[in-house]
């Protein structure tokens, strides 16, 4: 190869410039960060209405179907897996024990890049006390 | 070892019976979906109505305790311009509201005063016939409900309401909340709100905040399918006033004088 000197240490020089962000991400952590929404504390509100693995997968629909049957349907309340019976609503049952909605639906939808228009009109209880 | 065709396809059929059998388990022992409970009482077993005895009303002169009360627990904002008013309940003239009843001579000391007005529940609502995405539609218990998540903000159920009982919000009105009450949620940009007869009131059994606020007890409040509630009382052997009846939406806010 004519030149090689050259060439291989710019192609390796070219090739570390062209990957320098994902180094610096790996060195600086940033690629192992994993969002930590905040769980409430209280026991009384370790349980959620439904076990961790459905909410994790179905929370949107879940909150789709609740918004369908409280507005459609005059529906207001929920049977849980569990046997257990709700009263639909986002502020008085989730946001009873998520109070702080930076602190918990923020975390995963920040980091997902997924944006919601839930707090154009519902106000979080945490919200008002900030304004 | 040796196979024959027997041996291998016995194999074959137990180790594809082992396959299936995990993905097999996952799918029958999965959670069953709960449904949600039935209303304790259907829609269809009532037919709200209100009645609005005038006389009582106009007792005391500029009395907004109606207004005030349903504005304050709807969070409706206070834009300040006429052009951009939202209003769920809300007064205008006699004159403007019975125009029919204009007669020359007459001479009648009310047809200025100020008559309460709201949406009129209607037994076949223009307004539901417009909404292109069904995001307005009646209830079976006779309100007209609105769906803000699904309103897009094209107005025609505004065009189409013959008494201007529906509102657009020209921009977002969380600024201009005085105190935001937060049991119900206030309405973003792009939506058309208008007053819901205290449905959530309603389903918690109670009647609905102007009624509650009135101190003549001018509003009446009741199930109209139901010959021994107070708005049939109050409406029985009067003479009734509807907001331009001609039109055939069959108003449920009944006017008394």
């Amino acid at each position: 190869m004519y030149d090689g000197k050259k060439i291989i240490p710019g192609l390796i020089l070219f090739l570390g410039l062209l990957t320098y962000p994902i180094w610096h991400n790996t060195v600086s952590g940033k690629t192992s960060y994993v969002p930590k929404p905040e769980l409430p504390t209280d026991k009384a509100k370790k349980e959620c209405v439904e076990p961790k693995t459905f909410i994790r997968v179905n929370h949107k629909t879940l909150l789709e179907d609740w918004k369908f049957s409280v507005v459609r349907n005059g529906i207001r309340t929920y049977q849980a897996s569990n046997k257990k019976v709700y009263t639909i609503s986002l502020n008085r049952t989730c946001m009873n024990c998520h109070t702080d909605k930076t602190k918990f639906c923020d975390q995963c939808h920040t980091y997902m890049g997924v944006t919601n228009k839930c707090w154009d009109c519902h106000i979080y209880p945490k919200q008002m006390a900030k304004e | 070892m040796q196979f024959d065709r027997r041996g291998f396809l016995k194999i074959a059929g137990l180790t594809a019976l082992g396959l299936v059998a995990k993905p097999g388990w996952d799918v029958f022992s999965k959670i069953e979906s709960s449904e949600p409970l039935p209303t304790p009482e259907p829609f269809a077993k009532k037919k709200w109505g209100m009645a609005i005895e005038l006389k009582k009303c106009w007792l005391e002169e500029g009395c907004k305790d109606c207004i005030d009360a349903c504005h304050r627990i709807h969070n409706v904002p206070d834009l300040g311009t006429l052009k951009e008013e939202i209003k769920w309940i809300w007064t205008s003239p006699y004159d403007k509201i019975f125009p029919e009843h204009e007669f020359e001579y007459a001479g009648e000391e009310h047809q200025h005063k100020l008559v309460p007005i709201l949406c009129n529940h209607c037994d076949d609502p223009p307004c539901v016939r417009y909404c292109p995405t069904r995001a307005t539609w009646k209830r079976e218990d006779g309100i007209v409900m609105m769906d803000f998540h699904r309103c897009i903000g094209c107005r025609y159920c505004m065009a189409g309401c013959p008494y201007g009982s529906r509102s657009f919000n020209w921009r977002d009105p969380r600024p201009f909340i005085k105190k935001v009450n937060l049991e119900f949620p206030t309405r973003t940009r792009g939506v058309v709100e208008k007053c819901n007869f205290c449905e959530e009131r309603l389903n918690r059994g109670l009647i609905p905040a102007c009624v509650e606020a009135c101190k003549e007890k001018a509003l009446i409040f009741g199930d109209l399918k139901d010959p021994e509630s107070k708005v049939r009382k109050v409406l029985q052997n009067r003479i009734i006033y509807q907001r331009q009846p001609e039109l055939g939406t069959k108003p449920k806010v009944f006017y008394v004088l």
